[in-house]
């Protein structure tokens, strides 16, 4: 025991003298907390508009004026040609056109209603998003006045958002960067730590003198252990007191399925680092291995259910997805445990799995 | 677990230890025995079995036949035994650069089971002896190579193993620092600890007091130097070795 407890202060000595290391891992969470909460967003505001009509009305003014007023949207003129407020996109000062026909004011009476979005196209996500933002805004003058006109019953649809009714896209980044930083740390480093020591040949060294291989382990993921709780818990301050994300649920279950997580992680970077011989190669590894496919499959950014079959397949063999949808269950949707479990036990699994194929794996290629 | 009392003072003990990876035989029958306080020089080309037997010696991997006892433990139940009592050092520079001298010295005393107070009066006496006390709180990446190796080998020795294995100690040192790094392995050896040490310098091999040459992972000759260069009515024991070297099967 006392030999395990000199080799852990070994390790903390190794993490400490790194200090740029360090820092680098403490601080890469709350940047990217931060960048990742307010810089981007996957709401696009601020988009500018160019209304084209032919003539003025009051109609066209009232339906500017309620563009206008919203928070998305920024009316930046109004032109009666087409050509120029194409110019205005080309050049970038504008994203989108509502065009009306000159016979705009005649059609309303008969209740008739036409009107032309043009969008900047050139990134479709997010022009598709614009367009629906306007329409949303126009049909709705129009529905109030068609309403006004005639006796038509209408249909109003009223959307309710759950749990997120303002629609942050902080809620859904907080779980995904959660899920995304403990691989790094966690798997990325504890390769990287154990294949360092491979490479200057200090690993010979342990592995003659008395010390139990799995203790060389341990030792070895204590110190990223910390460093990964210390992670956690900043990242899951910054975003409630910061960014406002609720803790819905238990706050014990949170950090429990992290911990499975980090766990998880952990064994990953040991069986990272029992395959390859060199840090350069752990690091890659870790990166392409781990890092895109958290990005890509883990529904972090893009919706699983919309990637060919294929990919859905793939992805349920990508840890982060499990933990990134229990915490999204837990920590925005506050959910009781039982909603959790199969996430819960899957994690278990692959950690039990990963424990015992890297164990293995490290006492015969040693 | 306690090491059978050994007949005589043979520290190393091994007869018919063979190795086989598949089809590949890397330790092909070989026996030897080494006495205590002695230097034996362990040559052979590169792929030769060295360091496939090495491993077997301490108690990093288990033969595939044959049996031997170090320092009076088994290799094939008492490899724990094998690596309380062995001190280890390699080819490469094998201290950690990120830690100080004596964070490094009580490191591997922690290891090796030296009780935590007598680590700190044992440090110290090793530093002033190595005339190095100013120098224990610099990191060891700090040091010149030559220093470094002669600190890896006194925490190889800090312990006072029964035998300890250098693996290629003097790689890439110049010839007066490997000339005092010999100079250690004597005072050791007079010490009582058994030095079993791989070499590619044919001049150092001069230096031990025994000498096997493996070739294609059979021990082709083992004698003294004086003896050897008689044996094969050569000059030096570069000679030796290259006749011997020259019969090699595999590269």
């Amino acid at each position: 025991m006392k030999r395990f407890a000199y080799f852990v202060k070994k390790e903390y000595l190794h993490i400490l003298r790194d200090w740029r290391t360090m820092l680098i891992l403490l601080g890469m969470p709350i940047v990217e907390i931060i960048l990742f909460g307010f810089a981007i967003s996957t709401e696009i505001r601020g988009i500018n508009l160019v209304v084209v009509s032919p003539m003025q009305s009051e109609n066209i003014r009232q339906i500017t004026n309620k563009i206008d007023a919203n928070e998305y949207f920024h009316v930046i003129g109004s032109t009666p040609s087409v050509e120029k407020a194409q110019a205005l996109i080309k050049k970038g000062d504008a994203d989108i056109i509502l065009r009306f026909p000159a016979d705009f004011e005649r059609s309303i009476t008969q209740g008739n209603l036409a009107s032309q979005i043009i969008v900047d196209a050139s990134n479709p996500n997010i022009a598709l998003s614009q367009q629906m933002y306007l329409q949303g805004i126009v049909s709705s003058y129009f529905s109030q006045k068609t309403n006004n006109l005639s006796a038509k019953p209408n249909i109003q649809v009223n959307s309710h958002m759950m749990y997120n009714p303002r629609m942050e896209s902080s809620y859904n980044f907080v779980p995904g960067i959660l899920g995304l930083i403990m691989i790094i740390i966690c798997a990325m480093m504890t390769s990287i730590s154990i294949v360092r020591e491979k490479e200057t040949g200090t690993m010979e060294l342990l592995l003659t003198s008395p010390i139990r291989a799995w203790n060389i382990i341990a030792a070895k993921m204590i110190p990223y252990f910390t460093l990964s709780c210390i992670n956690l818990i900043a990242i899951l301050l910054l975003s409630r007191f910061v960014l406002d994300v609720p803790m819905a649920g238990s706050l014990f279950w949170i950090l429990t399925i992290s911990i499975i997580y980090i766990l998880l992680s952990l064994a990953l970077g040991l069986l990272i680092s029992t395959l390859v011989k060199t840090q350069m190669v752990a690091m890659l590894c870790s990166a392409m291995l781990l890092m895109l496919p958290i990005l890509l499959l883990s529904g972090m950014l893009f919706p699983i259910e919309s990637a060919p079959k294929l990919f859905q397949w793939i992805s349920c063999t990508v840890p982060a997805r499990w933990y990134i949808d229990a915490m999204r269950k837990l920590m925005i949707e506050g959910v009781s445990i039982k909603y959790v479990l199969k996430e819960m036990t899957i994690l278990i699994c692959m950690t039990g799995g990963l424990i015992t194929l890297s164990l293995y794996n490290f006492k015969n290629r040693l | 677990m306690t090491p059978n009392t050994t007949t005589d003072n043979k520290v190393i003990s091994v007869k018919n230890l063979t190795k086989r990876f598949g089809s590949f035989v890397a330790v092909d029958h070989i026996s030897f025995d080494v006495a205590k306080g002695e230097i034996f020089g362990f040559l052979g080309a590169n792929g030769a079995g060295k360091s496939t037997a090495m491993r077997i010696l301490c108690g990093l991997s288990l033969p595939s036949e044959g049996i031997g006892t170090v320092a009076g433990y088994d290799i094939w139940k008492q490899t724990e035994g094998i690596k309380r009592s062995i001190g280890y050092m390699s080819q490469k520079f094998s201290l950690y650069e990120d830690l100080t001298v004596r964070e490094n010295i009580r490191l591997f005393a922690g290891i090796y089971g030296i009780k935590t107070k007598a680590i700190a009066p044992k440090t110290r006496a090793l530093l002033e002896e190595l005339d190095f006390l100013s120098n224990a709180d610099t990191l060891v990446s700090r040091l010149p190579l030559g220093w470094k190796q002669k600190l890896a080998f006194s925490v190889a020795i800090f312990h006072l193993p029964q035998i300890v294995f250098l693996d290629e100690p003097t790689g890439g040192v110049d010839p007066v620092t490997r000339r005092k790094f010999w100079e250690m392995i004597y005072s050791a050896s007079d010490k009582g600890i058994t030095v079993f040490v791989t070499t590619h310098y044919m001049d150092e091999a001069e230096y031990c007091d025994r000498v096997s040459i493996m070739v294609d992972g059979r021990i082709e000759a083992l004698n003294t130097p004086k003896e050897l260069k008689k044996q094969f009515s050569s000059q030096s024991m570069e000679q030796v070795f290259h006749s011997l070297a020259r019969k090699a099967q595999r590269i």
